[in-house]
């Protein structure tokens, strides 16, 4: 189809995201796997667009991996979301935004049961009570932190210290998109595009000066499956999802690859390091492998943050042939930098294997 | 007691058997494994056939992604059916009966746990380089300096008030126990471990409370091979 058509469709999936005084939940991957990502997701909204989020000290993981590990019974993660609602109505905040594509399909699976049958929401309000005490209101708003980032785009464009360009050639970077299943394939609606054109990442990639690669693969899961990665022995399905993605990208070139979802960046990041430690493969051009970001780190290189505060040292992929491509100023030996010791050598090598 | 979980409600209607779900599973593309067929039984409410699909491998193959969700032309979510499945399949204790099916323990034990012990589903303390080696080299000097390198990066690492990685504090766990307590995941967690423990038994492999005996390491690593396409 061509791109006029695609942008049609899309169009008619616009959502609405609230523009203000956002309650913050943090995602448990993104934390442990991307930290700087959060980070840089706050220094923007506060810093940069001074709008007020507010992260609440005593909200918790919202049970999404062992909801969908199938430990955790549905009423059960019903109830530990309406216990964060509560501390969202209980400071006074009504727009939701979690940090996490897994939560973002939980919260969204929730409400629209809840909206369907409102006696399984009257007896999620009686169990939260009798546990906690605790009462809460629906938010008014619910929109994935990308949704925001993605609502703010031009504002972040505009004031954008380098683009997503080959500083050496003047064209665009050809740039991967993946959204993360759970952000639109069950609720087409409530994402941004819908779930067969999503426009989140790639309205991103296009206001930011680079070029969205559409690839036969572009929608296939990375192969998280909750239990087919959880357990060792799954892990071939979690690996074999990943690599059917790469080989259906590689014949376009792809400079970098865009996720939504805090979980698809690291397998896509890591399975490319398995992929070569098995098969002594690459998919990036020149023998590299392709870099992986989450949209925070684009948005943080966007606007000129240094690289090793946004975290990307804790990639597997090395982020400099990027870096190089778009002609960014950085400090290479500070890159395994802590507290002023090099606690790492910086070998330099590309797949950084 | 199938028919009760709100996903049926939710996820099936009307299946016409069309196939659609299958095309589009990632799963079905790996594994032994045809979603529509089990939508199928399903319907039929055929209670011996349900039985032994709980008992199955075949109903730990999906990856809960719902991409059936997206294209089914009944609106069904063959997904969510899975997932009712799986519940019901571990709360009845017939998880046990099949090698994907035991995996359960060990995702009771590491994420299960988890969640109540830290707040977190995973916390970076648990990803240790010897049991991930997949996460690469470079995860070794992470998780070496994890503490330090979080809180570089402005993080919060076992630190209190707000913050990324930081403590959650004790009263916000004892709401979560509570609310395991009152809403039956504490009563699904029991259910798993004497299961398992009756098993490991009957298997003659050792289980103690630890993820490192021989029970756990077996459910954990095994892969008789029999699982996929190939
Ligand atoms: S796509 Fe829907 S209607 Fe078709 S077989 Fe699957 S569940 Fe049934
Ligand atoms: S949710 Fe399960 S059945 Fe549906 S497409 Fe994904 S893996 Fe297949």
């Amino acid at each position: 189809m061509k791109i006029e058509g695609k942008r049609a469709i899309w169009s008619e999936y616009q959502k609405e995201i609230a523009d203000d005084r956002y309650f913050y939940v943090r995602s448990c991957i993104r934390q442990n796997f991307f930290p700087g990502s959060e980070v840089a997701f706050l220094r923007i909204m506060r810093e940069e667009l001074g709008k007020d989020v507010y992260e609440h000290p005593c909200h918790t993981t919202c049970s999404g991996i062992g909801y969908h590990g199938d430990v955790v019974p549905v009423e059960t993660a019903m109830t530990v979301v309406a216990r964060q609602f509560a501390l969202m109505t209980e400071a006074g905040y009504k727009n939701y935004v979690p940090s996490c594509i897994t939560s973002f399909g939980l919260y969204t699976e929730i409400l629209e049961t809840w909206h369907h049958f409102p006696e399984v929401e009257g007896k999620v309000r009686k169990q939260l009570k009798k546990a906690t005490g605790r009462e809460f209101e629906i938010p008014e708003n619910l929109a994935h932190a990308s949704d925001v980032i993605y609502k703010f785009r031009k504002e972040i464009g505009a004031k954008a210290k380098y683009k997503l360009v080959n500083k050496n050639t003047g064209e665009p970077l050809k740039v991967v998109d993946h959204i993360g299943c759970h952000y639109s394939k069950m609720f087409p609606l409530k994402g941004v595009g819908g779930a067969e054109y999503p426009y989140v990442l790639a309205g991103m990639i296009e206001e930011w000066g680079g070029q969205v690669i559409d690839y036969p693969e572009r929608r296939h899961c990375c192969g998280f499956g909750f239990r087919q990665y959880l357990v060792q022995a799954n892990r071939g399905f979690s690996i074999a999802c990943s690599k059917q993605k790469f080989e259906s990208m590689q014949p376009y070139k792809p400079d970098m690859i865009i996720t939504n979802c805090p979980g698809c960046p690291m397998f896509l990041d890591r399975w490319q390091y398995v992929i070569n430690e098995m098969e002594g493969k690459t998919y990036g051009c020149n023998g590299e492998g392709i870099p992986v970001f989450t949209y925070e780190e684009v948005a943080g290189l966007v606007l000129g943050y240094d690289p090793w505060d946004l975290g990307l040292q804790m990639h597997q992929i090395d982020c400099e042939p990027l870096l190089e491509k778009i002609g960014y100023e950085y400090d290479p030996e500070k890159k395994y930098e802590i507290n002023g010791t090099v606690t790492k050598i910086n070998s330099h090598s590309l797949l950084n294997i | 007691m199938l028919m009760q979980d709100i996903r049926f409600e939710e996820g099936l209607n009307a299946c016409m058997n069309c196939g659609v779900c299958t095309a589009i599973c990632p799963a079905a593309e790996f594994y032994n494994y045809d979603p529509r067929q089990i939508v199928d039984i399903v319907q039929s409410g055929d209670n011996d056939e349900i039985e032994k699909l709980l008992k199955s491998e075949v109903i730990w193959y999906c990856g809960e992604c719902m991409s059936c969700k997206t294209r089914c032309p009944r609106g069904n979510a063959p997904g969510l059916v899975i997932m009712a499945l799986r519940g019901l399949s571990q709360d009845l204790g017939f998880f046990v009966e099949s090698e994907k099916g035991r995996q359960q323990l060990a995702i009771k034990r590491t994420v299960g746990e988890s969640i109540l012990s830290t707040g977190y589903c995973v916390y970076i303390d648990m990803l240790t380089p010897p049991l991930h080696p997949e996460q690469g080299p470079n995860w070794e000097w992470v998780y070496e300096n994890r503490k330090e390198l979080v809180n570089r990066l402005g993080g919060n690492y076992k630190g209190s008030g707000p913050g990324i990685l930081r403590k959650i504090p004790q009263e916000s766990l004892d709401e979560l126990k509570k609310i395991f307590e009152v809403t039956g995941a504490l009563k699904r967690y029991e259910k798993i471990e004497s299961s398992s423990m009756k098993k490991a038994e009957e298997l003659n492999l050792q289980l103690d409370e630890t993820n490192d005996n021989e029970y756990f390491r077996h459910i954990y690593k095994t892969n008789n091979g029999s699982h996929t396409k190939q």
